[in-house]
C-alpha cells in the first residue's frame, strides 16, 4: 500500500511528463511559438482570384516566412477577393510593395508572397497593397494554351 | 403524529410491510428493543430478518408502517438528519465489509476522519483503543486480506464502534466462523454493548449462541413475527415450527422433501 | 400475424427495459457524481491516488504501444509517401495522424481496456463485497468517496495520456524516418512544424481527448456501480465497459472529426 507521498510523488512526475508532451507536440512539433499575433500590423490585398489560399497560410518574402494570412474576403461592391495580411511588427515594407498568390511546390499549400518595392514611405496598418497578381488556375492556363495554339494554327493557314 | 415520542425503547417498528413487486417479504411487523438491552431476531433464511435489520438502518423505506429510533422516525427523517442519526449507529455486515484498500487501522480510524476533526495523533489512539477492546490492537497494520475471517469480523467490530454508537445492528455475525471466534465474538458483543451502555439487535440462525448472549428474541418465519420472548421461553416453547427451529430438528413444519411429484411415479416414468 | 406483433412488442420491451432504462440511469448516475464531486477536489489526495491507478500505472502501455505506433507509420508512410517523390513529407503525415486521430483514440481505447476495466472491477466488487452498503450506513455517501475521484482521475489522465501517446509516436517515425531509413532530418522537423498546426491540430486533439476520457470514465463508474453483486455480474460489467467504451470513444471520434476537420 503506497504512501501518500510515494502517490503525491508518481502523480506529481506523471503530470510533469503529460504537459511536457504538451509542449513538446505545441512547440516541436506544431507552430505555437514561431509566430505571436500580439505584435503584428494588418495590410489588405485584393485579388482576382485566390486560388486554393486559406487563412493562416504563410505570407512570406524572400522565402522568410513574415506573417500570416488573418482574413478572406469577398467584395460584393468590386466583386474581388479581400485578403487581409497580419505582419510581424519587425518588418517593415514600402508602400508599393506587390502580392503575388505562390504554390509551395508543385502539389503544395499556397501562399502570399510579397515583393518590396522601392517607396520611401512604408505600409501601416490598415494600409492597402495597390499591386497584386492572382492565382494561377489550372483551367485557364489550358484554356489560354489551347487558344493560342488554335490562333496559332489559323494564322499558318 | 409527532415525530419525536418519550420512551424507554430505543427502536421501535410499528405495523411494518416492506416488499418488492413479486412478493412480500415482511408483513405487519410489531417489534420494540429496550434501552441497554441485547435483542436477537432469529428465523430461518429468507424468513426477511436481514431485510428488517436494512429498514432499522434506513437503508431501506417500509411500504407501510413506523420505525422509530431514539424517538425519531427514520422512514421519514430528511437527508441530513438521516446522516446524523447513522453516525450514533453502528453495523457490523455478515463478511465484515472491510475496505480492502486500506490497513486494519485505517478502516477503524475511517468514520472519525471523515466525520471529526479530531488531531491525528488523537485519532491514532482512540483507533489504537478500539483494536485494544477487540484483541486486535497488534494487527493494526494488516490488509483486511492478510486477516482470518474470524480477525477480519473483530476489526469490522472495532471500526462500528468507532464512534461509540448507541445502537449496534449486527447481520449474522456467527456465520462461518471457528468455535473460538464465536465465542469470541458472542463474548465481544455482550462486553461492548453494556460498557458502552448501548443497545445491540442480533439477527442471526445461530441458535446456540445467540440464546446464550441475549436478553429476548424475537423469532421470525415467512415475513411475520411468530413468537417472541426470554431465551428460557424460546427453548420451552410448545410452538413446532419454533421447536423444529430451535432443536433443528430434520422434519416438522419445514418438510425434509422439497415439493416434488410421488415417487413410484418419478422412478417409473420414461 | 400476433408472431410479428409479439415480435415487435418483445423488442419494444427489450429496448425500453434495457437500454433507455439504463441510459436514463446512467444519464442520472452522472449527475449525481457531478454534484457530489466537491470532495474529489477539496480532499485531492482522493482523486491523486485514483490518479495514481488509473493514469500512472497505464503510462507503460501508453508509452510502449505510442512508440510502435510511430514507428509503423514511419515504415507505412515512408513506403507510400517515396512512390511520389514526398519522402520529406513523413513528419507530416506521422504527426497529423497522431495528434489529429491515432493518439486520442488509439490512447483512449487503451486507457477504457486497461484503466476503465479496473475501476468497474473495483466498484462492482466493492458493492458485491457491502463496503459501499457499509459506507453509506457510516453516513459517508460513497458516490462521494468511490465514485467521483475515480471519475475525475480518468477524465484528468486522460488527455496526458494522449499527448504522451502522440508525443511518442513522432518519436517513433522520427526514429525509423530519420535514423533507420535515412529521411533528412531538418526537413522531416521542418514541414512538420508548417503543416501542424496548434489551434487546428493540438487543441483538438486535446479536446477530443478530453471528451473521450469523459465518456470512458463515465461508462466505467456507472457500470461498476450497476454491477449485479455476483461474480458474473462484475465480470459481465467489466466487458460490457470495454466494449461499451470502445464503441462510444470510435462513434465520438467520426462526430467530433466532422465537427472539427470539415472545413480543411
Amino acid at each position: 500500500m503506497m504512501t501518500r507521498k510515494e502517490l503525491d510523488l508518481w502523480v506529481g512526475i506523471f503530470a510533469v511528463i503529460g504537459i511536457g508532451a504538451i509542449l513538446f507536440l505545441s512547440l516541436k512539433v506544431a507552430n505555437l511559438a514561431s509566430f505571436s499575433a500580439a505584435d503584428s500590423y494588418r495590410i489588405n490585398a485584393n485579388f482576382d482570384n485566390i486560388g486554393g489560399l486559406k487563412v493562416r497560410a504563410a505570407v512570406k518574402s524572400a522565402g522568410v516566412v513574415v506573417g500570416r494570412v488573418g482574413e478572406i474576403r469577398f467584395d460584393n461592391g468590386s466583386f474581388e477577393a479581400v485578403v487581409a495580411l497580419d505582419i510581424d511588427g519587425r518588418y517593415q515594407f514600402p508602400k508599393d510593395s506587390s502580392a503575388k498568390i505562390l504554390t509551395s511546390g508543385l502539389l503544395g499549400d499556397q501562399y502570399i508572397g510579397l515583393s518590396a518595392g522601392g517607396d520611401s514611405a512604408n505600409l501601416k496598418n490598415g494600409d492597402t497593397l495597390k499591386l497584386t497578381q492572382s492565382a494561377i488556375v489550372l483551367e485557364n492556363l489550358i484554356g489560354q494554351f489551347l487558344y493560342s495554339k488554335a490562333a496559332e494554327g489559323d494564322g499558318k493557314k | 403524529m409527532r415525530d419525536t415520542v418519550e420512551t424507554s425503547n430505543l427502536v421501535e417498528v410499528e405495523n411494518v410491510y416492506f416488499g418488492y413487486d413479486q412478493r412480500q417479504i415482511l408483513k405487519n411487523i410489531n417489534l420494540v428493543v429496550p434501552k441497554g438491552r441485547v435483542v436477537a431476531i432469529m428465523g430461518l433464511s429468507g424468513c426477511g430478518k436481514t431485510t428488517l435489520l436494512r429498514l432499522i438502518g434506513g437503508a431501506l423505506v417500509p411500504d407501510r408502517g413506523e420505525i422509530r429510533v431514539a424517538g425519531r422516525v427514520v422512514n421519514r427523517l430528511a437527508a441530513e438528519e438521516l446522516l446524523a442519526l447513522r453516525r450514533k449507529m453502528g453495523m457490523l455486515f455478515q463478511f465484515g465489509a472491510l475496505f480492502t484498500d486500506m490497513s486494519s487501522f485505517d478502516n477503524v480510524a475511517f468514520q472519525m476522519r471523515e466525520h471529526t476533526h479530531l488531531s491525528e495523533p488523537l485519532i491514532r489512539n482512540l483507533a489504537l483503543l478500539k483494536l485494544q477492546a477487540v484483541g486486535l490492537r497488534g494487527a493494526a497494520d494488516l490488509m483486511p486480506s492478510e486477516l482470518s475471517g474470524g480477525m477480519a469480523r473483530r476489526v469490522a467490530l472495532a471500526r462500528s464502534i468507532a464512534l461509540d454508537p448507541m445502537l449496534m445492528l449486527y447481520d449474522e455475525p456467527f456465520t462461518g466462523l471457528d468455535p473460538i471466534s464465536l465465542g469470541v465474538i458472542g463474548q465481544l458483543i455482550r462486553r461492548l454493548n453494556d460498557s458502552l451502555g448501548a443497545t445491540s439487535i442480533v439477527v442471526t440462525h445461530d441458535v446456540a449462541e445467540a440464546l446464550e448472549l441475549v436478553d429476548y428474541v424475537y423469532y421470525m418465519a415467512a415475513g411475520k413475527v411468530e413468537f417472541h420472548g426470554t431465551p428460557d421461553e424460546v427453548r420451552a416453547a410448545g410452538i413446532p415450527s419454533l421447536r423444529q427451529f430451535v432443536y433443528g430438528e430434520p422434519d416438522g413444519p419445514v418438510p425434509f422433501h422439497y415439493p416434488a411429484p410421488e415417487y413410484r411415479q418419478d422412478l417409473l416414468a420414461q | 400475424m400476433t408472431r410479428i406483433a409479439e415480435l415487435l412488442r418483445a423488442l419494444g420491451a427489450r429496448i425500453v427495459n434495457t437500454w433507455i432504462w439504463r441510459l436514463g440511469f446512467a444519464c442520472r448516475f452522472l449527475w449525481l457524481t457531478l454534484k457530489e464531486s466537491g470532495p474529489s477536489f477539496r480532499r485531492f489526495h482522493l482523486t491523486i491516488r485514483e490518479i495514481y491507478f488509473a493514469g500512472v500505472l497505464s503510462l507503460v502501455i501508453i508509452l510502449v504501444s505510442g512508440l510502435f505506433v510511430g514507428m509503423v507509420l514511419g515504415l507505412q508512410g515512408y513506403d507510400t509517401l517515396v512512390r511520389y517523390g514526398s519522402s520529406e513529407a513523413l513528419g507530416v503525415l506521422v504527426s497529423l495522424s497522431l495528434v489529429r486521430e491515432l493518439g486520442p483514440v488509439v490512447a483512449g481505447l487503451l486507457f477504457a481496456s486497461r484503466a476503465g476495466s479496473a475501476i468497474t472491477a473495483e466498484i462492482g466488487l466493492m458493492k458485491a463485497t457491502e463496503q459501499l452498503s457499509a459506507m453509506e450506513m457510516m453516513a459517508v455517501d460513497p458516490i462521494a468517496r468511490v465514485v467521483a475521484p475515480r471519475f475525475w482521475a480518468g477524465v484528468i489522465s486522460m488527455p496526458l495520456l494522449a499527448a504522451l501517446f502522440s508525443a511518442m509516436g513522432v518519436f517513433g517515425g522520427y526514429l525509423v524516418g530519420v535514423q533507420l531509413i535515412g529521411v533528412d532530418e531538418g526537413s522531416f522537423w521542418s514541414q512538420m512544424q508548417a503543416a501542424v498546426d496548434f489551434r487546428e491540430d493540438i487543441l483538438n486533439g486535446i479536446i477530443k481527448s478530453l471528451v473521450f476520457g469523459i465518456a470512458v470514465s463515465w461508462i466505467a463508474v456507472y457500470e461498476g456501480y450497476d454491477a449485479p453483486p455476483t461474480a458474473e455480474g462484475v465480470s459481465g460489467a467489466t466487458t460490457r465497459t470495454v466494449v461499451t467504451s470502445s464503441l462510444a470513444i470510435l462513434a465520438l471520434d467520426f462526430v467530433l472529426t466532422a465537427l472539427m476537420f470539415r472545413g480543411q
